[in-house]
């Protein structure tokens, strides 16, 4: 892993890391992805990767709830915590020009 | 009367005898919480609405129906949202965050009422600190500051349900909730000197409870002793249609075998657990481990086979695996599950940006701490084109290993006995520079995650400078009833859960 990597993956995550934070992040990263390294050594051959543990002991099969109305109206909670809002909507600042 | 020092079962007799009243219980806490604030154990407390939710509880009492846990209170981890109290999962992302609901796990302890018919009717206490998302091993990483151990201040309270156990040890709580995605119960309980439970994954809702690596968070109980974590596992878990990883069968009462002998028809014989093979992995007693967990583990093993279980060696090949297979996993599902912070529908907003990218990118740096940041970086990488395949694929081939490997094991065995962490609570400062120093700290707890299984922690014993020691339980799926019925058993067979750090501090 490189500084050119780190400032990738900040950008992916939507992080921002100026040039001194991403140069003291990157040992860091280092180190643990050497730690991770350990895992190649390893014959995984014909195995299927384990997503879930459940799907280990049993086929999950996908529960599905009766088609019913559970929910009442929550908007003007749900909206409550919301950073800008006007009239029921979540405010950003401008999309399209 | 006190009642910092009386497990929750003994706190429902005196309830049920009118001894006591809720109210009376909860003001009693609420005071302790005020006179321990040292220990940075609660986020956000509120005595108005803890002291109605005891008024409810009373008159639930009084009107003779009351439950068995009904009145008694509880302190909800930081990560499970509460309509009232804040949730925050100890992030200034969420600082002053006010959920519309409650999770599923603090609505089944809640007061009944006409959307919680089934509530337990426990009163919450308040939120407890954590680590950040859940993200660490030493309650370093809150936004609200470290949580000290009640045991010794000097020293870090294991994380991440680090304020849970914090606030029972020094009889903040009776008892309180944490969630465990890598350790985050039972490492603090080994370190606090109490009792605490994963259940196997899918046996307690994880509704409402802030996600962080959703194929391996799950909710359990601290506390004194096995016999309140059963009882509290009981109400805790339940099948919840809104959380799809919810097993049918979570419900059941985990109290049922505790005074029971192993095999059946052996009660109240001198060796109770007479059949009972236990199984001591010799990679959890391999180089890393302190001399002194080493000892009292096996001393713990010793009394176990006093009463009867036989001891045997078995062998978790994988076990140093775990940790980079877990710090490839977790980091994975939390890049994708903190994505949804954003500043747009809660939580916080940088004040000058200058396009929505920006707005973004501002926020969640604003907002995430370090270790959280290091997360998601991680993550981000190990999901990108071509390292998908090396990382995120081969840790998900090795989980399946692992998850083979206790398999092998419980051929051998019914439970497995070994330490909770190689070392007793270090102190504050001494790994926080060193991400990966603190997560080879996690190297007997990640492997349980990674499987699914149900693993508890339970006190075996102090070293030198009076720091509690745990031992860990790891048994089969859905053997939670099994694991408390054995650490049930070694608690009536010794003394080590009575100590009490509120008498220390």
């Amino acid at each position: 892993m490189k500084l050119d990597d780190v400032q990738r993956i900040a950008h992916l995550s939507r992080l921002e890391l100026n040039q001194a934070e991403a140069e003291a992040v990157l040992p860091q990263l280092q180190a643990i992805f050497s730690l991770v390294e350990e895992m190649q050594a390893v014959d995984t051959t014909g195995l299927e990767p384990l997503a879930h543990p459940i799907l280990f002991l049993r086929e999950l099969a996908q529960p599905l709830r009766a088609d019913e109305v559970t929910e009442t109206d929550h908007r003007a909670e749900n909206m409550k915590s919301a950073p800008a809002q006007q009239d029921g909507y979540f405010l950003v600042p401008k999309v399209i020009e | 009367m006190s009642w910092h020092n009386t497990p929750i079962a003994l706190m429902a007799k005196a309830l049920a005898a009118k001894e006591v009243s809720s109210k009376e219980l909860t003001q009693y806490f609420l005071d302790r919480i005020d006179a321990g604030k040292q220990w940075n154990a609660y986020i956000d407390v509120n005595a108005h609405l803890s002291l109605d939710q005891a008024n409810k509880a009373d008159l639930l009492i009084s009107a003779g129906k009351a439950g068995k846990l009904t009145g008694i209170p509880v302190a909800h981890k930081d990560v499970f949202v509460t309509r009232g109290w804040k949730s925050t999962a100890a992030s200034k992302i969420l600082a002053g965050y006010q959920s519309p609901f409650d999770a599923t796990v603090v609505a089944n302890l809640g007061i009944p009422d006409e959307g919680n018919p089934n509530g337990a009717g426990m009163v919450c206490l308040g939120k407890t600190n954590m680590d950040e998302f859940a993200m660490g091993s030493s309650n370093e990483n809150s936004a609200y500051g470290p949580v000290l151990n009640p045991w010794n201040a000097a020293h870090v309270a294991g994380g991440s349900s680090g304020g849970s156990a914090a606030a029972v040890a020094a009889g903040l709580a009776p008892i309180a909730t944490g969630t465990d995605t890598g350790g985050s119960i039972r490492q603090p309980a080994a370190f606090c000197g109490l009792t605490g439970i994963k259940p196997t994954y899918g046996r307690v809702s994880r509704y409402g409870m802030i996600a962080y690596a959703s194929s391996l968070d799950q909710a359990g109980p601290m506390g004194k002793t096995a016999e309140d974590c059963a009882l509290l596992l009981s109400a805790m878990s339940s099948h919840d249609p809104r959380d799809s990883t919810s097993l049918a069968d979570s419900g059941e009462d985990y109290s049922r075998y505790l005074n029971q002998a192993w095999q059946e028809g052996d009660a109240h014989s001198a060796r109770p657990l007479e059949g009972l093979r236990v199984g001591l992995p010799k990679e959890f007693f391999a180089e890393g481990l302190a001399a002194d967990v080493a000892k009292s583990v096996n001393e713990a093993a010793k009394i176990l086979e006093s009463l009867g279980a036989k001891l045997v060696e078995v062998s978790l090949p994988k076990t140093k695996l775990s940790i980079p297979v877990y710090y490839v996993l977790a980091p994975a599902e939390a890049s994708s599950n903190l994505s949804r912070f954003d500043g747009v529908r809660y939580g916080h907003r940088a004040n000058d940006y200058k396009d929505l990218g920006d707005m973004y990118q501002k926020s969640r740096t604003e907002g995430f701490g370090p270790e959280v940041r290091r997360r998601i970086l991680i993550g981000t990488y190990v999901l990108c084109h071509g390292y998908y395949d090396a990382y995120y694929l081969q840790a998900q081939k090795i989980r399946r290993i692992i998850a083979s490997d206790f398999q092998a094991a419980f051929k051998e065995c019914d439970v497995i006995l070994g330490p909770v962490a190689p070392d007793v609570a270090w102190r504050l400062g001494e790994k926080s520079k060193d991400p990966v120093q603190m997560y080879l700290e996690d190297i007997y707890t990640l492997s349980t995650n990674l499987a699914g299984l149900p693993a508890m922690s339970a006190p075996c014993g102090f070293n030198a400078n009076n720091l509690p020691i745990g031992m860990q339980l790891i048994g089969n799926y859905f053997s939670e009833a099994r694991l408390l019925q054995i650490a049930h058993q070694y608690q009536l067979a010794s003394d080590w859960h009575l100590r009490s750090a509120s008498e220390v501090a």
